[in-house]
């Protein structure tokens, strides 16, 4: 601090034995912490989302590394254009676990023309991923500012934002989503994303709408208000911040959901097109070989599988980790071992 | 009725070396240390201590209604039957059978989807073998034993179509329901306004001499304890630190403790030289001649800080609910610099009253002015001035400090908005301001959960005068806190009122609070202010049939004095219950 007289400040501390035991089980166990730190340790006590986590985290990173990302080139000999000479008849996959685990020259198999199919599954998961983490962030950010508007106001405002958040929502997402990536989509990702965040924002706006109609009526936004704080330091200093729990948790379970979106488009044509890939254009192309060569079908299957279980599971221990009613009780045999 | 000339009565609950732990953190915690204690029947026990003090727990215990994390030790014998050790089974015989409890908070503790007949009678269908029929026509005895009026309708009635006082007594007919030969009272009034409590512990004097159980009175107010006690128990930190009869523990305590925690109590009539339980001085009699020592002179050649006239708020009608009106032509004037305490129960208006001050309720009607300013129709430009000038300090510190922010920065906060000071001038102000409450400067990084109710309070006491405001409102400031606490809250709060002189509107349901601080005092009534006046006035001489209803309810930690008022207060209910109609039938 920049205080010119530091004048013992710490005689005042311990000057009430009395405030200082008061209420000393509750205090002990946030003691010291931040609000920050005791949800980080809340989470890292679920152990299925630390799995998830972890196996989320080594999902992004095959796929960036192994083909690259942009102009980085990455580790994997072959990209996802490049047609090769079929390795395996039929080009099943090479991976094998006689003799120890080898991978061949294509792992995963190779398509009718002698693509890799894992070249082809890791771009798939890069756009998918990619799609997902902008629906999440832009869908999120329409969600919270329509929600956050509507709540504080109330009033006229309120009804005009919820009715066309309902408008919004009784349209088929698919359809909505269909003519949208088709007109702005077309191949590239980022613009189906886009387009698709204008769908998805409505369950966000919704949860925290109802979230701010709660907490403004709590006293510490009365006691902001009379210090003179506008409305949108309000909202958005004093808040947003409650409510940031609510808001990652949803915001995770909308990617869940996002991603499911963007294959279920990209299956039915409506996606990502031919030339780029993505898990659920790869679906597409290769469900008439289902039969003749399942690896086609079941590789970027697995990933859609895994990405979407993993951002479930994270959002479930986000979801336990912010609410303060969950208190950890000790189980019995943790109990009697200390007694 | 006292039973302390150790009568060959044999206890009914003999606890020895009773200990309750918690597992916190792989740890054992513990919140309750060889308490030892008996009841007699007919007796009542008060154990007395303040939040934390492990009263409660060391109670719950008794019955096995620990958290799933707490375990009890050493022996409590009901009887001759071991309590401490029972399986689920064997005390769920035991619970509202022999042992009843009366909780709280009646609106909780009863089941909002039952009516209160059918909680009852499932109360003693459960213990005892007895028909539907014969269970209800006791139900409705049992409701007329604790004075509800019309039991007979009342038994079909669910909890919200009865008052909080009207509920309470409903929880107590549950108790009674299977003629417990204990009862634990967990504050059973503690969420009641004064005047409701004042008749349920007339009801509790009235059951302790018809049924033949023990009471164990769970309560941190002193004046609820010189009311109803033979014996107190005051507990600190899970230890017993002192026990003996309610006369030795008043007149003559020996523990440090307890001596600290009878002078934090605030004792209605003390700040006026003769105390009159009564309150029937005649009325002719000159208003006070001492100043009071909290207020500063006011300053009669200014406008005063705060002139309402006839003042009228309302919440506004929602679809088919009309609008209702919290305050009906209010006429309330403060000087600048002085303290004028605002009383009344929940639902008076009164906190209604103090929100618009602040300007965070529009004015329906009348005037209000502050600092010469009004505030009816006031432009947001206008508000946003205003408010370098008032300011307020609400009632429950946990919730009116942003949990987010840390609290240097909800101090910080009035003087960052209103440019007033920034960066390196902000902080000093702000450490300035954490001395002046007497907080250490070190915890201005710290986030409110990780403060006590006290130092929370504290800080809301120094955002509210981060500004130097010129009006100041207090919602109930202290009514959230503990005794000793709420004691040195109100001295600093005494002693930034000296030093900055501002007017200030403390609104309060306790008498002795206001009693203490504030020069004048206006008393509300269901949203019009039915009396005001010198502080003196008001206590010694009050006009209205309510103030003197008020005053005579407030119960004072002095078993003597309390004795000679609780007779006035019966009077005073009695009265009260002939003039409306509503007396108890069949009585």
């Amino acid at each position: 601090m920049s205080a010119p007289t530091p004048q013992t400040p710490d005689t005042s501390t311990h000057h009430d034995p009395v405030e200082n035991v008061e209420n000393a089980i509750e205090l002990k166990e946030v003691e010291g912490l931040s609000q920050g730190r005791i949800v980080l340790r809340r989470f890292v006590r679920h152990r299925g989302a630390m799995v998830a986590a972890f196996a989320l985290v080594s999902i992004v990173l095959l796929a960036t590394t192994s083909i690259g990302w942009g102009p980085i080139p990455g580790w994997w000999k072959h990209s996802f254009t490049s047609l090769n000479p079929v390795v395996n008849p039929g080009g099943a996959p090479t991976i094998s676990f006689e003799g120890g685990l080898s991978f061949g020259e294509h792992p995963f198999g190779q398509d009718n023309v002698g693509k890799d199919v894992f070249a082809l599954v890791m771009r798939g998961t890069q756009q998918s991923l990619l799609v997902m983490f902008i629906i999440g962030l832009l869908a999120s950010t329409i969600g919270i500012v329509m929600g956050s508007l509507a709540g504080y106001f109330r009033g006229r405002l309120d009804n005009l934002l919820m009715r066309f958040t309902d408008m919004v929502i009784t349209i088929p997402i698919i359809m909505v989503g269909a003519i949208l990536g088709a007109m702005v989509g077309g191949a590239s990702p980022v613009g189906l994303a886009v387009a698709l965040s204008f769908v998805t924002w409505t369950s966000m706006a919704r949860l925290v709408r109802g979230e701010f109609l709660s907490l403004r009526e709590r006293e510490f936004v009365d006691a902001a208000r009379v210090a003179g704080a506008s409305h949108g330091r309000i909202m958005f200093k004093h808040m947003l911040p409650n409510a940031v729990g609510v808001i990652i948790v949803n915001a995770t379970l909308l990617m869940a959901s996002a991603i499911l979106l963007e294959t279920a488009l990209s299956y039915l044509g409506f996606g990502i097109n031919f030339p780029d890939v993505s898990l659920g254009n790869l679906i597409n192309q290769y469900q008439t070989a289902f039969s003749t060569r399942p690896w086609l079908f079941w590789w970027p299957g697995l990933f859609i599988v895994a990405i979407a279980l993993c951002v479930n599971f994270i959002g479930d221990g986000l979801r336990d980790a912010f609410d303060p009613r969950q208190r950890r009780i000790p189980s019995r045999r943790s109990m009697s071992k200390k007694g | 009725m006292a039973p302390e000339d150790t009568a060959p009565t044999t206890p009914i609950l003999t606890v020895q070396d009773l200990g309750v732990e918690f597992f916190v953190d792989g740890e054992w915690f513990p919140a309750a240390v060889d308490v030892s204690y008996q009841v007699c029947p007919g007796e009542v026990l008060a154990i007395v201590g303040e939040s934390g003090s492990g009263k409660t727990q060391s109670s719950m215990s008794l019955i096995g209604l620990l958290p799933r994390n707490g375990r009890a030790s050493g022996s409590a014998r009901l009887g001759d039957r071991e309590l401490i050790g029972l399986t689920h089974k064997q005390l769920s015989r035991v619970r509202g059978n022999e042992v009843a409890v009366i909780f709280q908070e009646p609106m909780t503790a009863l089941n909002p989807v039952y009516t209160v007949g059918f909680q009852i009678v499932e109360t003693l269908r459960t213990h005892l073998d007895i028909g539907p029929k014969a269970a209800k026509a006791r139900a409705v005895e049992l409701l007329r034993m604790v004075d509800i009026p019309d039991p007979a309708k009342s038994v079909d009635k669910y909890p919200h179509q009865l008052s909080g006082g009207q509920r309470q007594r409903a929880m107590i007919a549950q108790a009674l329901a299977c003629d417990p030969k204990l009862l634990i009272a967990d504050e059973p009034t503690t969420a009641l306004d004064v005047t409701v409590q004042a008749e349920i512990l007339k009801l509790m004097r009235d059951l302790r001499t018809r049924i033949d159980a023990g009471i164990v009175l769970i309560t941190h107010d002193m004046g609820v304890v010189a009311d109803l006690a033979d014996r107190v128990i005051v507990m600190k930190n899970g230890r017993i630190v002192e026990a003996g009869t309610v006369e030795g523990i008043f007149n003559d305590p020996q523990h440090e403790y307890t001596r600290q925690l009878l002078d934090a109590v605030p004792h209605l009539g003390k700040a006026v030289e003769v105390p009159n339980p009564a309150g029937e001085v005649a009325a002719d009699r000159p208003a006070a001649t001492a100043e009071p020592r909290a207020a500063v002179v006011p300053d009669v050649t200014d406008e005063p800080a705060l002139v309402a006239e006839k003042l009228v708020i309302e919440y506004p009608a929602r679809g088919r609910v009309p609008a209702f009106r919290a305050v009906d032509e209010v006429d309330l004037t403060i000087g600048r610099g002085e303290v004028v305490g605002l009383v009344g129960e929940s639902g008076s208006g009164k906190t209604t009253v103090g929100r618009a001050v602040v300007g965070l309720l529009p004015v329906a009607g009348g005037a209000l002015r502050i600092n010469g300013q009004d505030m009816t129709g006031i432009s947001s430009k206008d508000l946003r001035e205003l408010r370098n000038h008032v300011s307020i300090v609400f009632q429950d510190p946990g919730s009116s400090l942003n949990p987010r922010l840390p609290i240097g920065e909800s101090i910080g906060e009035p003087l960052k908005l209103h440019k007033v000071a920034k960066g390196a001038d902000l902080d000093r102000r702000v450490e300035a301001l954490l001395d002046q409450v007497h907080l250490s400067r070190t915890m201005r990084n710290r986030y409110p959960h990780e403060l006590s109710g006290g130092q929370r309070q504290r800080v809301g006491i120094a955002r509210a005068l981060a500004l130097s405001p010129k009006v100041l409102v207090a919602d109930e400031p202290t009514s959230a806190l503990d005794v000793s606490v709420q004691a040195k809250v109100l001295d600093l709060f005494q002693e930034l009122q000296r030093e900055h002189g501002f007017a200030c509107l403390f609104i309060s349901h306790d008498l002795a609070v206001v009693e203490l601080l504030s020069s004048r005092i206006a008393v509300m009534h269901k949203g019009k202010l039915v009396e005001q006046g010198h502080r003196d006035q008001i206590l010694r001489a009050p006009t209205h049939p309510y103030t003197r209803r008020l005053l005579a309810a407030v119960p004072v930690p002095d078993p003597a004095e309390q004795k000679i008022r609780r007779e006035e207060r019966d009077r005073l209910l009695e009265e009260e219950l002939v003039r409306t109609g509503v007396h108890k039938a069949g009585a």
